[in-house]
């Protein structure tokens, strides 16, 4: 049964009654999430479902602080995971649980995986951020945009111009060069999903390859997981049946 | 292990270091709102100034990494037992990481007002998991002395009722909804969170002062306690000669 949570879950909160989906995108900036998400939301829209957008440091509470804080550099490790724990937590209350609570599909850029991946490649310790994802709820799809960093880096330059300081583990002293670190902090971190895959369920996809095959290979996953959903709506709460038949009723 | 919770391994970060690297002190006073604690603080502060010692205090709830969040979020009702926690949590680890552990680990004696037992007390009291928050803060030391103050709650409640023309909402207690009533709720509130205090004394071997005494015999008390429990002479600055 999906929609429930990690682990002790939040206080006050029902997670009975979601019968909405919630996907999950994952991957560096440059593997394409983006790009994916725009196109899956035109291609659910376009079907009919109701979709709401979720995303790293865009909680009303935190966004602001949490990225002025970034920029700065003035964050402990503890603190700056605390800190996107706020704004996850935020955005799980106040966002996704009431959208799925009102049957919409979520989709999600980026979840809990990257944020415990990266504090883990910062050294913090793996079952204390684990625990504290407790509160996430578990998604019904995650999947997992791997692309090689040699392709990360070609993608990041084209856009921007220059690799994001972060997103190349700058503040850990990996290398001397912007170049050598971002690529070898890309490696540690997708070395942290793989171990995470399994436990997980993260479905990694091979994010090497073109626009449209990738979006097709997601769709065809979304529409099992949506089939799934929707079938099984008549044990997991209120009544649901496919939109095309109550589409029909209608006319 | 002077973690809160011993189960979780040390972070390897710099937050994370065992006692033994810490040459300088940690003393935390908790107590209900209107128990006294911060006036004893005070008067202990002063007390080892004037005798030039290396001493630093920090209050809960002071950083400014989080402070307009909070303050929008206390405002705009938009905190929920999670996320009131959490931003609390991340106060409280900046303060920590950025002044607590360098402070600590200088040999500082450091005076905290309030430290992680008011969340853990608060937290559970809105229905957080007690495991859940204990695991959030544990990476915080336990404070080499931790004085309760322990006050009748009518007692704390009249000193703050009286004193204050409106409570807040957050500080009444009233996302709880225990009462539309906001004083009633104030003191059921308060109420729970000193038998969470209870329950943490023990574990936590909190020093208890009686708070219904005058302030003078507390204070004697308080100093009477930190002089047998740390080398003072260790912490006095030595006057550097003039010139």
């Amino acid at each position: 049964m999906p929609n429930r949570f990690y682990g002790a879950g939040l206080p006050r909160v029902h997670a009975e009654n979601l019968t909405g989906l919630l996907v999950v995108i994952e991957g560096a900036d440059g593997s394409g999430r983006s790009t994916q998400i725009r196109l899956l939301r035109d291609w659910l829209e376009g079907q009919g479902h109701a979709v709401v957008e979720v995303g790293l440091r865009r909680s009303p509470l935190v966004a602001k602080e949490l990225s002025a804080a970034k920029e700065g550099h003035i964050l402990g490790r503890t603190t700056m995971s605390l800190f996107y724990a706020t704004d996850f937590a935020d955005q799980l209350e106040h966002v996704m649980i009431p959208a799925l609570r009102a049957g919409d599909i979520v989709l999600a850029d980026r979840y809990v995986y990257t944020l415990m991946a990266r504090d883990i490649v910062r050294g913090g310790d793996r079952a204390w951020v684990e625990r504290i994802y407790g509160m996430a709820l578990v998604p019904d799809v995650v999947f997992y945009l791997k692309v090689r960093p040699r392709i990360l880096v070609e993608r990041n330059l084209e856009k921007n111009g220059t690799l994001d300081y972060w997103e190349s583990g700058l503040d850990i002293g990996l290398a001397r060069d912007m170049f050598d670190s971002f690529l070898k902090y890309q490696t540690l971190i997708q070395a942290e999903f793989a171990r995470m895959q399994e436990r997980y369920g993260l479905e990694t996809v091979n994010g090497n390859r073109a626009i449209r095959t990738i979006a097709t290979d997601l769709r065809a996953r979304i529409e099992g997981a949506l089939g799934q959903r929707l079938g099984s709506a008549d044990d997991a709460g209120p009544p649901r049946r496919p939109l095309s038949k109550r589409l029909s009723e209608v006319s | 292990m002077a973690i809160l919770l011993k189960s979780t391994a040390p972070r390897a970060d710099d937050a994370h270091h065992e006692r033994s690297t810490y040459r300088g002190k940690l003393i935390a006073v908790e107590g209900l709102d209107g128990s006294g604690k911060s006036t004893q603080i005070y008067l202990l502060k002063r007390w080892l100034e004037l005798q030039n010692a290396r001493v630093s205090f920090t209050e809960w709830n002071s950083s400014t990494i989080v402070k307009a969040a909070t303050k929008r979020g206390k405002k705009d009702q938009l905190l929920t037992p999670t996320t009131f926690s959490l931003i609390h949590s991340t106060d409280f680890a900046h303060r920590y990481e950025r002044y607590i552990v360098p402070l600590l680990r200088h040999g500082y004696i450091v005076l905290a007002d309030r430290y992680v037992f008011t969340a853990l007390a608060r937290d559970a009291v809105r229905g957080c998991d007690r495991d859940w928050v204990r695991n959030l803060y544990s990476f915080a030391i336990v404070p080499d002395v931790t004085f309760y103050f322990d006050v009748p709650l009518e007692t704390a409640v009249d000193r703050i009722l009286s004193g204050r023309p409106s409570l807040k909402y957050h500080e009444a207690g009233m996302d709880l909804g225990l009462s539309d009533d906001v004083n009633e709720s104030f003191r059921l509130f308060q109420g729970r969170i000193k038998d969470e205090y209870a329950r943490l004394a023990e574990e936590f071997n909190f020093t208890v002062i009686d708070a219904s005494k005058p302030i003078e015999t507390q204070q004697h008390l308080v100093r009477a306690i930190v002089s047998d429990r740390i080398d003072l002479a260790r912490f006095v600055r030595r006057s550097r000669p003039s010139a």
